[in-house]
């Protein structure tokens, strides 16, 4: 019996140093060889606008982020903030928990920013404490997911879902078009079905593809996640033996998909991404897979955000524009990135 | 076999008693508690899984009606036991955990944090090799803490195991700092597993293959085995009988740990990826399969071939609404409705086997 206890003495306490010298070794993300392209987005200082003005603080307050996308949005929001001096950040922690999120606004509002800068989990559910900033006169710049009062809102900025929808299925459109090809078999692999955003891509791919006279064949969600997208493309790539286009809404799901195929040894059609993260980026330049483009729904908007909530505290308007003051929406254009511009489009992609 | 539910309850055994008989007593009620040898499934086996397997030769008739050119196409069937794999692993895990009596809510989360950390850019540094063992160490610490917390803590293994999900999902987010890490194409070994195919199946398909093997032999053929049937069915009577049982927990909830570290494994080959969102209600999906395979929730019985059967029922129906384009709410509803149906014929056989 000693001797039992002895040895097993001796496995705890190897087990426990390898563990550390784990814990000590293996944790660590620091780029060493591998080198991070993307850096945070931040545009460099240009107009009169950008000399230093009244000093302002900037509240922010975003999901927590389990998603490279919301990661570029909080970290392109703080890098265009310290490109200023007369700007005080104040990000409050993120967090996916709608009470949190209010409470958090709240203490924004109590610290009286000058503006504040809002991605909300939901916006239906945070319309509320929106409303609350504005009506102690704190002007709030709503990033994305939109509040459905216009009292709740100084300026909206966001991207185009269904923009992004009808970029992809124009790209589909045209390419199967000019080959000819009678009654493809295009498929769509969605984000989170339940979503708005999610029903607006639908909708303009979907739109899109009429002008062409196409239809998508099969829609599946894979709700966002790496793991997600390989199973449902695995099935998928299972219940269609022969495809001509793949519309991914999310890059970031897509690393799956893309995985999925590759295991599948299937190449006989071309996929389209969304968001345009790095990697896809880096994927479709060097043209060896299946993916040949992605329509943009770029987190380079927080980057926007801040300089014109910075703008808006100051009383400034938009210099390339006629108007003394800042517009109250801002719609981006949704970008369709192919091997020919992909050079051009990479430092704004974000890394998964 | 009177007694199915295993060794009495603690009141039969007055603590006063000589120690001599009674030892020998529990000792003999712990045996009855673990399965016969008579049959290949063990004793709850039979009749059960031949449901199970009745299911399953439905699904795939419904499969071979609905989607007659893609279904039983052997792409297809190896598709199905590749997606299988990493929660099949998870299984045989929770399977243990189960009969011995606990619960493990952690899976996905230590599956995830496993992947996280066997893809940062420092363990990656040291090729597949490393990698692999990092990912079985992470999922074996993250067990034993767990092991440790219900054995000698004394705590709840529910609120142990729920304090570790969301502990290693935590630990998981903050060190790849939420972004998805990829696997470096130096370290493409590890992508083989689920690319490479031998007679026609990935690797990966073979480790879960082998992961099942082992689970079966331990928990049937070995002293361990008996002895989880034994803990979990009476403790009280498993210590009497000289059976350690906190030492026994503790390493059942490592062995879950373990399997962790495997699924991690296959899921960083099957998506070329670590991710803090890997893994997402694995735990669910592994609890759910185990007891559509008839292992009781209480403990004291169970087998590992029901709980795989349980868990291709699951990866069937997702394979079956795919390829015919529904969609993935009503996937849910019917996998809430089988977990029902399976549970209310459970307790239908119980009875008829207990007079």
């Amino acid at each position: 019996m000693n001797k039992r206890v002895a040895r097993r003495g001796f496995l705890a306490s190897g087990a426990a140093v390898g563990v550390g010298a784990l814990v000590s070794a293996c944790t660590s993300n620091e780029p060493a060889a591998a080198p991070s392209s993307a850096a945070p987005q931040a545009a460099a200082a240009g107009t009169d606008n950008d000399k230093p003005g009244t000093a302002v603080t900037i509240g922010f307050s975003a999901p927590a982020a389990d998603h490279g996308w919301i990661a570029a949005i909080a970290k392109n929001a703080e890098a265009q903030a310290k490109q200023y001096s007369d700007v005080t950040f104040k990000p409050v922690e993120p967090t996916n928990d709608i009470n949190q999120q209010i409470s958090a606004v709240e203490s924004l509002i109590q610290a009286k920013v000058s503006a504040l800068v809002i991605l909300p989990n939901d916006g239906e559910q945070l319309n509320q404490v929106a409303r609350k900033a504005m009506d102690a006169g704190i002007p709030v710049i709503n990033l994305d997911r939109v509040f459905p009062d216009k009292l709740s809102y100084r300026t909206w900025i966001g991207g185009d879902n269904y923009g992004m929808g009808v970029a992809a299925g124009h790209y589909i459109g045209k390419k199967l078009k000019d080959k000819g090809v009678a009654n493809p078999v295009i498929l769509e692999i969605q984000g989170i079905a339940t979503l708005p955003l999610t029903q607006d891509r639908s909708k303009g791919f979907a739109d899109a593809l009429k002008t062409y006279g196409f239809s998508v064949t099969a829609q599946q969600d894979a709700k966002f996640t790496v793991e997600s997208g390989t199973q449902v493309a695995s099935n998928l790539l299972q219940a269609h033996k022969k495809i001509d286009a793949i519309w991914n809404h999310d890059d970031d799901q897509g690393i799956g998909v893309l995985a999925a195929i590759k295991e599948a040894n299937r190449n006989e059609f071309f996929m389209v991404g969304g968001a345009g993260s790095a990697n896809a980026m880096r994927d479709i330049q060097a043209g060896s897979g299946v993916l040949e483009a992605t329509v943009t729904y770029s987190p380079t908007m927080a980057s926007s955000a801040i300089k014109i909530a910075r703008l808006i505290a100051q009383g400034k308007g938009l210099s390339d524009l006629v108007e003394n003051q800042v517009p109250q929406s801002i719609t981006l254009a949704s970008e369709t990135i192919t091997k020919e511009n992909a050079e051009k489009y990479l430092p704004l992609g974000f890394e998964s | 076999m009177t007694n199915a539910r295993g060794a009495g309850t603690p009141k039969d055994l007055p603590k006063d008693a000589p120690p001599a008989d009674e030892h020998d007593r529990v000792e003999h009620q712990a045996r009855a508690a673990a399965p016969r040898r008579t049959g290949l499934l063990g004793r709850v086996g039979q009749a059960h899984h031949l449901g199970l397997a009745v299911a399953l030769v439905l699904l795939a008739i419904v499969g071979l009606v609905t989607a007659p050119g893609t279904f039983a196409t052997s792409s297809n069937l190896v598709s199905i036991l590749a997606l299988a794999a990493t929660i099949g692993v998870i299984t045989v895990g929770m399977t243990f955990v189960i009969i011995g009596g606990g619960i493990d809510l952690s899976v996905g989360a230590i599956m995830a944090l496993a992947s996280v950390w066997a893809t940062t850019l420092a363990t990656q540094a040291y090729g597949p090799v490393v990698m692999a063992i990092c990912a079985l160490l992470v999922g074996t610490g993250a067990g034993l803490v767990n092991g440790l917390l219900i054995a000698y803590g004394r705590m709840v293994p529910f609120i142990a195991t729920l304090a570790m999900l969301v502990a290693a999902r935590g630990l998981a987010q903050r060190m790849s700092d939420r972004r998805t890490q990829l696997v470096r194409p130096d370290n493409n070994a590890l992508v083989e597993l689920s690319t490479t195919r031998v007679l026609g199946l990935p690797l990966l398909v073979y480790i879960f293959v082998l992961v099942i093997a082992i689970g079966w032999l331990v928990l049937n053929r070995t002293t361990f085995g008996r002895r989880t049937y034994a803990v979990g069915g009476n403790p009280e009577a498993a210590r009497l009988a000289g059976i350690d049982v906190r030492r026994h927990t503790l390493i059942l909830y490592a062995l879950s740990g373990l399997c962790c570290g495997i699924a991690a494994i296959l899921i960083m080959a099957r998506t070329t990826t670590g991710s803090s969102t890997h893994g997402d209600l694995y735990e669910l999906d592994a609890i759910a399969a185990v007891i559509i395979g008839g292992t009781l929730l209480t403990g004291g019985r169970g087998t590992i071939i029901g709980s795989i059967l349980g868990l291709l029922i699951f990866t069937l129906i997702t394979n079956l609404f795919i390829l015919n384009g529904l969609n993935t709410s009503d996937q849910l509803i019917a996998k809430g409705l089988i977990i029902v149906i399976a549970v209310l014929l459970q307790r239908r056989g119980l009875r008829s086997q207990v007079p």
